[in-house]
C-alpha cells in the first residue's frame, strides 16, 4: 500500500546520482566492505587464541631473528658494503616496515591462484563488492602487525644511531619514504595477483620481488653487482622503497649517480606503479574464464 | 614394505604434476641465491675465512643450502599442513582405521617429495650458481654419494621434527601458531639465515648440537669436505642419532595422541 500511495514520486528504476559522487560513493562503499571482511576475518581469528598468539608473536620474532642475523655479521665486521650497523638499521627498519605495511593490508593476494584452480573464485565474481577488495581482505591476518611492529622499532633504533640530525621535514621524509614504499609493495602484491589469472599456479614468483626484494633492500646497495641495483631501479623500481630516499637521509651518494630531484621522486613512481597494476588487474579479470568444474 | 615404496612413488609423482610452480620455486630460489651470494661476498670479502670457510665455500653453502630448501621444506610446504588438516576435520580417523602405520605412511610420503623436489628444485639453482659464481664443488663422485646420505638423514630429522609439530594440532586443532614457530627455528637453526659455524661462542656451540643443526649445516659441511675420515663418520652418526631420536619421540606422540584424544565429532 505503501508503495502504491507514493507511486507517482518514487520513479523506478531510482534516479541516478551524478557520476563523480557515484565514484565516490563506490570508493567509500569498498573502503567499508573492505573494512567489514577484515573484522570478520579478525573474529575468526580469535577463535584460536593460542594461535593467534603464537603467530603474531612469531611473525614478530621472524623478522626480528633476520635481523639477529645482521647483528650477528656485525659480531664479526664494523662495516658492510661501507655501511655501520646503525645505518643498515634504518634501511632494514624501513623496507621491513613498507612490506610488512603492504603485507598486512593484502597479503593473502597470493591466493587468487588456488582460488582459480578450486574455482570458488567464481563466488567473489557475484557478489556485490570489487573483486579486488574481496581478495584483498580474504584471510585478513592480523598477526601481521608483528612485521610492521618489528620493522618500526628497527627503524627507530637505526635513526636515532645512524648519526642523521633530524629536522622535522626530514622526519616526514622518512614517513613518507615509508608510505610510499609501501605503496611499491603493494602494487607488486596486486600485480602478482593479476599474472595468475594467466599462470595460477606461478604465485611463487611475486614472492622474489617482494620478500627477495626486501632482502636485497636491507642491504646496502654497494653490495650488490652494479646491473642488480640498475635492474631494481629502473625495470622494477623498488630502489624507490628505501634505498634512493635512505641515501639521501644518510647524506650518501648513490652507486647510479641520478641527479637529485629523483629522490623524491617516491610518491610518484608509487602511484605509476599502482596505477600500472590495477590495470594489470583488470584486463586479468576480464580475461578471466572459469574453470568450469 | 611393498606399500611404502607405492606411497613414496606416488609423493613423487604427485610433486611432479605441478610443473609451473616447480618453475616458480626454481625462480625464487634462484633470485635468493643471487641476493644473498652478493652479501655473503661482501662479508667474506671484509672478513676471509670467516666460520672456517673462505669465500668460494660460503658461495657454496649460499647455493647448496637454496637448493635444498624446497628438500628440507624448511619454509613449510611439506605434509604437516595436510596432516593437520586431516586431524582439525577429523579425516584422521579414516587414516587411523587403514592397515598402514600413520608415522611410516607419511615419512614414505615426504621421502617421496624431497626426492623430487632434490631434482626439481635442487639442480637448476645450484647449477645457475655455479655458473655466476666460483663455486667450491668437489669433483670426487665418493663426496657427493656421501652428500646424498647425508641429504637423505637431514629429510628424515626434518621429517621427525615437523611430524611432531603436526601432531600438536590433535591439542591445538590450528597449527598455524606451531608452524610458524617450527618455520622460525629452522630457518635459523638449520644454518639457512646464516651457516651456523659463524655464530658465535656458546651459542654457536649449542646451535650446532640442536637437531635442526643435522638438517641442512651437516649435509653442506659433508658436501663442502669440512668433515673427512672419523670426523665424517661423527658427522652421519649425529644425524642419524637425532633422526632415531626424533622418530622415537613422534610414535610415542602419536600414540598418546591416539589413545587420550577424542576426533572432532566422534
Amino acid at each position: 500500500m505503501a508503495d502504491a500511495q507514493a507511486g507517482p514520486r518514487s520513479a523506478y528504476p531510482p534516479p541516478r546520482p551524478p557520476e563523480a559522487l557515484g565514484r565516490a560513493r563506490g570508493a567509500l562503499g569498498a573502503l567499508r566492505a573492505y573494512g567489514l571482511i577484515v573484522a570478520m576475518w579478525v573474529r575468526s581469528t580469535m577463535a584460536y587464541r593460542a594461535s593467534f598468539l603464537m603467530t603474531t608473536f612469531g611473525n614478530f620474532a621472524a623478522s626480528g631473528l633476520d635481523f639477529a642475523a645482521v647483528m650477528i655479521m656485525f659480531s664479526h665486521i664494523d662495516r658492510l658494503g661501507g655501511f655501520t650497523l646503525p645505518e643498515i638499521a634504518l634501511l632494514y627498519g624501513a623496507t621491513s616496515t613498507s612490506l610488512g605495511l603492504a603485507d598486512l593490508v593484502l597479503g593473502n593476494m597470493d591466493r587468487v591462484g588456488q582460488r582459480v584452480r578450486d574455482g570458488t573464485f567464481d563466488t567473489l565474481l557475484v557478489r556485490p563488492v570489487p573483486v579486488l577488495v574481496q581478495v584483498a581482505a580474504d584471510r585478513f591476518a592480523l598477526r601481521r602487525v608483528g612485521r610492521v611492529s618489528q620493522g618500526l622499532l628497527v627503524l627507530c633504533w637505526g635513526a636515532v644511531g645512524a648519526g642523521v640530525a633530524w629536522t622535522p621535514a626530514k622526519a616526514l621524509f622518512a614517513a613518507v619514504m615509508v608510505i610510499a614504499g609501501a605503496a611499491i609493495f603493494a602494487a607488486v602484491f596486486i600485480g602478482g595477483a593479476a599474472f595468475q589469472f594467466w599462470s595460477a599456479d606461478a604465485a611463487e614468483v611475486q614472492s622474489s620481488f617482494t620478500y627477495g626484494g626486501s632482502t636485497m633492500l636491507q642491504y646496502p646497495p654497494a653490495v650488490f653487482a652494479r646491473e642488480l641495483v640498475r635492474g631494481v631501479t629502473f625495470v622494477v623500481p623498488l630502489a624507490f622503497v628505501n634505498w634512493i630516499p635512505a641515501l639521501r637521509l644518510l647524506g650518501r651518494d648513490d652507486p647510479l649517480g641520478l641527479p637529485g630531484w629523483v629522490d623524491f621522486c617516491g610518491p610518484a613512481v608509487a602511484l605509476a606503479m599502482l596505477l600500472g597494476a590495477g590495470l594489470l588487474w583488470r584486463v586479468g579479470l576480464r580475461n578471466y574464464r572459469s574453470t568450469g568444474s | 614394505m611393498r606399500l611404502y615404496a607405492a606411497v613414496a612413488v606416488s609423493g613423487f609423482r604427485r610433486y611432479a604434476t605441478y610443473r609451473v610452480a616447480t618453475a616458480a620455486g626454481v625462480f625464487t630460489n634462484t633470485v635468493f641465491g643471487f641476493v644473498i651470494a652478493c652479501t655473503f661476498s661482501a662479508l667474506w670479502d671484509e672478513r676471509p675465512h670467516l666460520g672456517g670457510y673462505d669465500r668460494s665455500q660460503a658461495l657454496t653453502f649460499v647455493w647448496v643450502s637454496q637448493g635444498l630448501l624446497a628438500v628440507m621444506s624448511l619454509l613449510g610446504g611439506g605434509f604437516q599442513e595436510e596432516l593437520q588438516e586431516r586431524i582439525r576435520s577429523g579425516d584422521i580417523a579414516v587414516d587411523l582405521y587403514r592397515p598402514a602405520d600413520l608415522q611410516l605412511w607419511w615419512l614414505a610420503a615426504d621421502l617421496g617429495r624431497a626426492g623430487f623436489q632434490l631434482l626439481g628444485r635442487g639442480v637448476v639453482p645450484l647449477s645457475v650458481g655455479a655458473l655466476a659464481f666460483e663455486l667450491a664443488l668437489p669433483a670426487d663422485p665418493l663426496r657427493w654419494l656421501v652428500f646424498l646420505l647425508s641429504a637423505l638423514l637431514g629429510v628424515v630429522v626434518g621429517f621427525g621434527l615437523r611430524f611432531l609439530v603436526a601432531l600438536c594440532a590433535f591439542w591445538l586443532l590450528d597449527g598455524a601458531g606451531v608452524n610458524m614457530i617450527s618455520a622460525l627455528l629452522c630457518m635459523f637453526f638449520t644454518g639457512m639465515t646464516l651457516p651456523l659455524t659463524v655464530f658465535p661462542g656458546l651459542f654457536g656451540e649449542i646451535a650446532r648440537l640442536l637437531p635442526w643443526a643435522a638438517v641442512l649445516q651437516v649435509p653442506v659441511d659433508v658436501l663442502l669436505g669440512v668433515h673427512s675420515g672419523a670426523g665424517l663418520a661423527r658427522a652421519l652418526a649425529f644425524q642419524a642419532l637425532w633422526a632415531v631420536l626424533l622418530l622415537a619421540a613422534g610414535r610415542a606422540t602419536q600414540s598418546l595422541a591416539t589413545r587420550k584424544v577424542v576426533v572432532q565429532g566422534g
